[in-house]
């Protein structure tokens, strides 16, 4: 597939999976809320370095800082082995591995982990797609793009567009649009001569 | 405030850094988000696409519910005429509105129904997360969409039986996401009610046999597809169909597949316990795994399952893991098991055995009651007197580390002392003791650095009780009493004073006294 490897570029056969799942188990009655909603999603080194944060529920910095680093630690702990679901307070945190990064979800309650595992690996083969055999350098170097494509996948925490073809299509046409935006344009045009 | 200036730009650009930098660094709770709320009011309506996309994506992640009040409108114009980009993204926007304002929802109602029948299924998949959150909100709105029921099945069976499609394919699955979606939303509509339940019946059963599960995707699907069915009102083949999934789920090698399964048969032991006892080997199996999460898992469900039937093979395995689990689970492994023998022992003996086989191997993680309720029991259980005070003291002689058994250990000797001295038993080997091996071994038990002032304060109570008892090594016992007596502990003291002063009347006066004191501080 591919490989995140800090600096160089590695292909190897499997990604490790470690996402991680985090949901509480509401009590059952005759109506309940089910509960399906991505809260967040992180990526971040084995040194514990975050790479990229995306949040879908209002938290201050604070709250955002306190959780970042309370979850690096739980999931950096875990033995290579180990399931890629744990609970923790009230999630279900999905945890993967693929190289060097972990790419960390937490879903409420009754959302199906092994969904949000296809979704993460889903927007993993995208970085890929994008970048050419993504290492982690290229998110390092390239964050903002790695936003726009998480952006163009998921939307408020669901996703938007199952095809990879076309998520990776309207990335294209954006970025198109975003180079003629830059271009300069010669001064007979900005003053609307031609 | 920078993040504003850029949004407002012309510059395709600078917007798309200006949105990145505002859900990055600003949130709803935040006064300067408001200030953007007009730049994506006029981005809304822009005729390019991609800018629409923009403002859509930021209201989606950080949008308060004042903007979402404000938007709605616009959101809703733009579910119904606009191209699929857009609809698809608007759809998952009115997510969010409803999310954050729940009375929103009856303006998208219509729209939504509509877009079920779109062809594009990134707008499919849009409507369906859209119609699910309403009908979460609202049960009028539920109701009304249960008329949808037949279409969904339809949408479904499309994916199902479709053939290859290569812009949705994943290992072989038809557009694993919007399965799985799809039939979350049968599971809300079908949930008590019996007629959307039966037309789902099929689809689902179909679901269930054909979808591959050898990769982690295919068994997304067929998760989803158990929850839904153990969800609604389904015919009883379809529930076996289920927990069997389930069954061969704790077969497969990947430990997160094992993981969910005891994770939904726990959500379902109470009801369709039947089902799930067929499973208890393979339960019982994954306590041994390696990753703690699975043992826990593994735990609850076994727990679950004791019944009177299976009550002796599930208690050997129970009493092997407490041996060798993690700490975290031990305390919770004693109780269980502790339940559990009170509920199905199937005799006194074995009952007994079962309480101190725990005690000696996991005594530090008991509860504080199990002691009281260990002699509760031992007082009850009149005939097994003799077993239980022998097992007791050959435990004593081993071990007076674990608090819980030192303490049991003491009050029995000190009841049941005589049967010691007798040297005979029925049940078990009878120790051969005199008066003196019994007292050395309460004496060790004050002396030692191990036990806590409760222990001793047993020891203590014990030994004197052995003064009606015994008849050799009175002065003895007067001797320790007197040491003790002088100790430093308060309880110990207090303990010790009463008890002296009746040890000085008469011999069948102090037995009665003794004997009720005794009652009293156990």
């Amino acid at each position: 597939m591919f490989a995140l490897v800090a600096n160089q570029k590695v292909v190897i056969d499997w990604p490790c999976f470690w996402v991680v799942l985090g949901g509480s188990f509401l009590p059952r009655g005759v109506y309940t809320v089910l509960l399906f909603k991505m809260q967040f999603m992180l990526l971040f080194s084995r040194q514990g370095k975050l790479r990229l944060q995306k949040w879908y529920v209002p938290l201050s910095d604070k709250e955002k800082k306190k959780i970042t680093r309370e979850l690096v630690q739980t999931v950096l702990a875990r033995k290579p082995k180990m399931c890629s679901f744990l609970e923790w307070r009230d999630l279900k945190i999905v945890y993967k591995r693929y190289a060097s990064l972990y790419f960390c979800c937490a879903i409420e309650d009754q959302d199906n982990e092994l969904i949000t595992l296809e979704i993460i690996h889903r927007y993993v083969e995208l970085l890929d797609k994008y970048f050419g055999s993504v290492c982690e350098l290229d998110i390092i170097f390239n964050f903002e793009k790695a936003y726009f494509i998480l952006d163009e996948f998921l939307l408020g925490g669901e996703a938007q567009e199952t095809s990879k073809k076309n998520v990776l299509k309207a990335i294209e046409q954006a970025d198109l649009l975003q180079e003629e935006a830059e271009t300069p344009r010669s001064v007979l045009e900005e003053i609307g001569l031609t | 405030m920078e993040c504003v200036r850029m949004i407002a730009s012309p510059r395709y650009s600078e917007k798309r850094v200006g949105y990145l930098g505002a859900m990055m660094l600003l949130d709803e709770k935040q006064d300067a988000s408001l200030l953007i709320t007009n730049s994506i009011k006029n981005d809304l309506s822009n005729s390019n696409q991609y800018i629409q996309s923009l403002a859509l994506c930021t209201l989606a992640c950080m949008g308060s519910a004042e903007m979402c009040r404000d938007l709605a409108p616009e959101i809703d114009r733009l579910l119904r005429a606009s191209n699929s980009y857009i609809k698809k993204k608007a759809a998952l926007c009115a997510v969010h509105i409803v999310r954050k304002v729940h009375d929103l929802g009856e303006l998208f109602t219509k729209a939504a129904r509509s877009l079920l029948t779109e062809k594009n299924h990134g707008v499919v998949h849009g409507a369906v997360v859209l119609i699910t959150e309403l009908c979460e909100r609202n049960s009028e709105t539920l109701e009304r969409f249960r008329k949808t029921v037949p279409d969904l099945v339809q949408i479904m069976k499309g994916l199902v039986i479709s053939g290859y499609s290569p812009d949705h394919d994943v290992a072989g699955i038809s557009d694993p996401f919007l399965q799985v979606r799809i039939l979350r939303l049968l599971r809300i509509l079908g949930r008590n009610n019996e007629a959307a339940s039966d037309a789902m019946n099929d689809l689902l059963a179909q679901v269930a046999t054909n979808t591959d599960s050898t990769k982690t995707v295919g068994n997304a699907v067929l998760y989803e597809t158990v929850l839904t069915v153990l969800d609604i009102k389904s015919e009883s083949g379809l529930r076996v169909l289920a927990v069997n999934i389930l069954g061969r789920f704790l077969l497969n090698n990947d430990r997160n597949i094992r993981y969910i399964a005891m994770t939904s048969l726990q959500k379902i032991v109470g009801t369709d316990h039947n089902a799930v006892q067929r499973h208890r080997g393979t339960i019982v199996d994954c306590l041994k795994d390696q990753d703690a999460s699975v043992k826990r898992r593994a735990l609850e469900l076994s727990l679950a399952l004791v019944s009177a039937s299976n009550i002796r093979s599930m208690m050997k395995e129970l009493l092997s893991f407490l041996s060798s689990c993690p700490p975290e689970l031990r305390s919770q492994t004693a109780s269980g098991i502790f339940n559990a023998a009170e509920r199905y022992a199937p005799s006194q003996r074995w009952h007994i055995d079962t309480i101190l086989h725990v005690l000696t191997t996991a005594g530090g993680d008991v509860r504080d009651e199990t002691v009281p309720n260990l002699i509760q029991l031992i007082t009850n259980t009149s005939e097994l007197h003799c077993y239980t005070v022998h097992k007791l003291y050959r435990a004593l002689l081993s071990d007076i580390s674990q608090q819980p058994l030192v303490q049991v250990a003491c009050w029995c000797i000190g009841e049941y002392g005589d049967l010691l001295l007798t040297g005979e038993c029925q049940e078990t080997e009878p120790v051969q003791v005199t008066e003196d091996y019994v007292l050395d071994v309460l004496e060790t038990v004050l002396q030692s650095h191990m036990s806590s002032p409760s222990t001793r304060g047993f020891a203590l109570t014990a030994t004197m009780k052995l003064s009606t008892r015994i008849t050799e090594n009175v002065d003895r016992i007067r001797s320790i009493v007197s040491i003790y007596g002088s100790c430093i502990d308060v309880e110990l003291q207090q303990r010790r004073s009463p008890l002296w002063r009746i040890y000085c009347f008469s011999l069948d006066f102090k037995l009665k006294l003794i004997l009720d004191q005794s009652n009293k501080l156990t």
